[in-house]
């Protein structure tokens, strides 16, 4: 189903059809959070908060608006509003991600299921994490939403309320400043 | 600001890590949620159950929430049947679980050892207003006390409905945590329970310090309200006023018509009404 008749279905039969979204969407919310975040715990809190708070919005919401929704950018939205309101209200840096807790969460792994050969093993995956998980928010937010996320600029915009334009230079500009904190080590071993 | 990123970038071997094409090598960083998480938000807003053993002096009761609070309330032989009448009554999912979450343990422990201003969540969707108002009306009756089905039925304003009252106690899809077990009937006698027929109904009682046996009997010799010669109130027998009357200054009434003509009046504490014969 797409987002689309997600919308549609959801302004029919909000309770019918609000798990189909959960599960369309879960993994997503989670992914925005954790690396928003750097932090599989503080992820998994903030994506339940999340799409809670989502079914609570939509509690509230006539059809009409439901069926106008766009999903992925709305749903992102409300992720990132919960990482920003957790940054600010903590004091303390997050525990950084370990690899230990990460390799509960592998996916399926192969050549199979990775045609375009971008695979990353779990140590380097970590330490790319970590090197975005530190850039400042500006370019961590919109790089995320463009590259683990797969959100398009107009999307983007939508949700970061900046211009297309100035994103894509923030994205530009956020994978520079990532590539620049990577060791050249680093960096091969990504393409290996 | 350019140039710094270039001299960090090892030129010419780079190729195509972290270029700007989406998707690339961030994609990776896309792991899927822990598998639970889905069903955490599901039961968090109340679209899917989860239901855990609790022990209780009747035996194990098997008892379903989610984020709105308790939903049922079963006393079954194993969670899977519990479970099975729960998605049937409810219409919900609903997954095992090995303990009530602490919040809600802690606060069910303690109602049920008699704490009443214990607040506890409860989930009563899809029930009648009628049922809610009869269940907010029982879960007054204090713990070893009990009180008539037309009792409710007046206290509610509906003093004519003792039957729909009886039948609406039927379905408490909470029992224990409210307290339907504290509803007799109004000829003094015990009556049905929900939660496993009368004989629960009296082990529960009297594990509240009741004495059902004592109870009944006094109901056939026709004792329904019971007065005191100093204060010249009458009461409920169960009433805390009541019980607390030294048995020399104790009088028993057969109805509040009786109590009135012997110039007594109704305790202000447990109220007690003329009650229509219907139950």
């Amino acid at each position: 189903m797409d987002d689309t008749e997600l919308a549609h279905r959801l302004s029919q039969d909000l309770d019918g059809t609000f798990e189909s979204l959960v599960h369309a969407h879960v993994d997503r919310c989670h992914a925005i959070a954790h690396r928003m975040t750097g932090n599989p715990h503080d992820a998994e809190e903030i994506a339940q908060d999340a799409l809670v708070r989502a079914y609570r919005a939509l509690a509230t919401y006539d059809p009409e608006r439901i069926q106008d929704l766009l999903i992925r950018p709305w749903l992102a939205t409300i992720v990132l509003n919960l990482c920003r309101n957790r940054a600010r209200s903590r004091h303390a840096p997050t525990t950084p991600l370990d690899a230990l807790v990460e390799a509960g969460n592998e996916p399926a792994a192969g050549a199979a299921s990775d045609p375009a050969g971008t695979a990353v093993r779990t140590a380097d995956r970590e330490r790319l994490a970590a090197r975005l998980a530190a850039l400042p928010e500006r370019y961590r937010a919109p790089v995320i939403l463009r590259h683990v996320d797969d959100l398009s600029y107009a999307e983007i915009a939508a949700v970061l309320g900046r211009p297309e334009g100035t994103l894509k230079a923030q994205v530009h500009r956020g994978l520079a400043l990532l590539r620049a904190a990577m060791t050249a080590n680093e960096l091969e071993e990504l393409t290996r | 600001m350019t140039r710094t990123t270039l001299t960090a970038c090892p030129t010419g071997s780079s190729g195509p890590v972290l270029g700007d094409e989406a998707p690339g090598v961030l994609s990776a960083l896309a792991v899927p949620a822990p598998a639970g998480l889905a069903d955490d938000v599901l039961v968090e807003v109340g679209l899917v159950d989860r239901m855990a053993p609790y022990p209780s002096p009747i035996g194990t009761l098997f008892i379903a929430w989610n984020g709105r609070g308790v939903a049922e309330v079963d006393l079954g032989l194993d969670g899977d049947g519990s479970r099975a009448r729960h998605e049937a009554r409810s219409g919900r999912r609903t997954i095992p679980a090995d303990v009530l979450p602490p919040h809600l343990a802690d606060a069910i422990g303690r109602r049920l050892a008699g704490e009443r201003r214990v607040r506890i969540p409860l989930d009563l969707r899809g029930c009648t207003e009628f049922e809610v108002a009869v269940w907010t009306k029982a879960l007054e009756i204090p713990r070893g006390e009990v009180r008539p089905y037309g009792w409710i039925a007046a206290e509610i304003g509906r003093p004519k409905a003792v039957r729909a009252v009886g039948t609406a106690l039927g379905h408490n899809p909470v029992p224990l945590i409210v307290p339907c077990h504290r509803v007799v009937r109004t000829d003094g006698t015990i009556g049905q329970y929900s939660l496993g027929g009368p004989g629960n109904k009296r082990t529960i009682l009297a594990a509240e310090g009741l004495d059902p046996a004592a109870l009944e009997d006094a109901a056939r010799r026709g004792e329904r309200l019971t007065g005191s010669t100093t204060t010249r109130i009458v009461c409920w027998p169960t009433c805390r006023h009541a019980r607390r009357t030294q048995d020399r200054y104790r009088v028993a009434f057969r109805s509040l018509r009786e109590a009135g003509a012997m110039g007594y009046r109704p305790c202000k504490v447990c109220r007690p009404t003329a009650l229509e014969s219907a139950a």
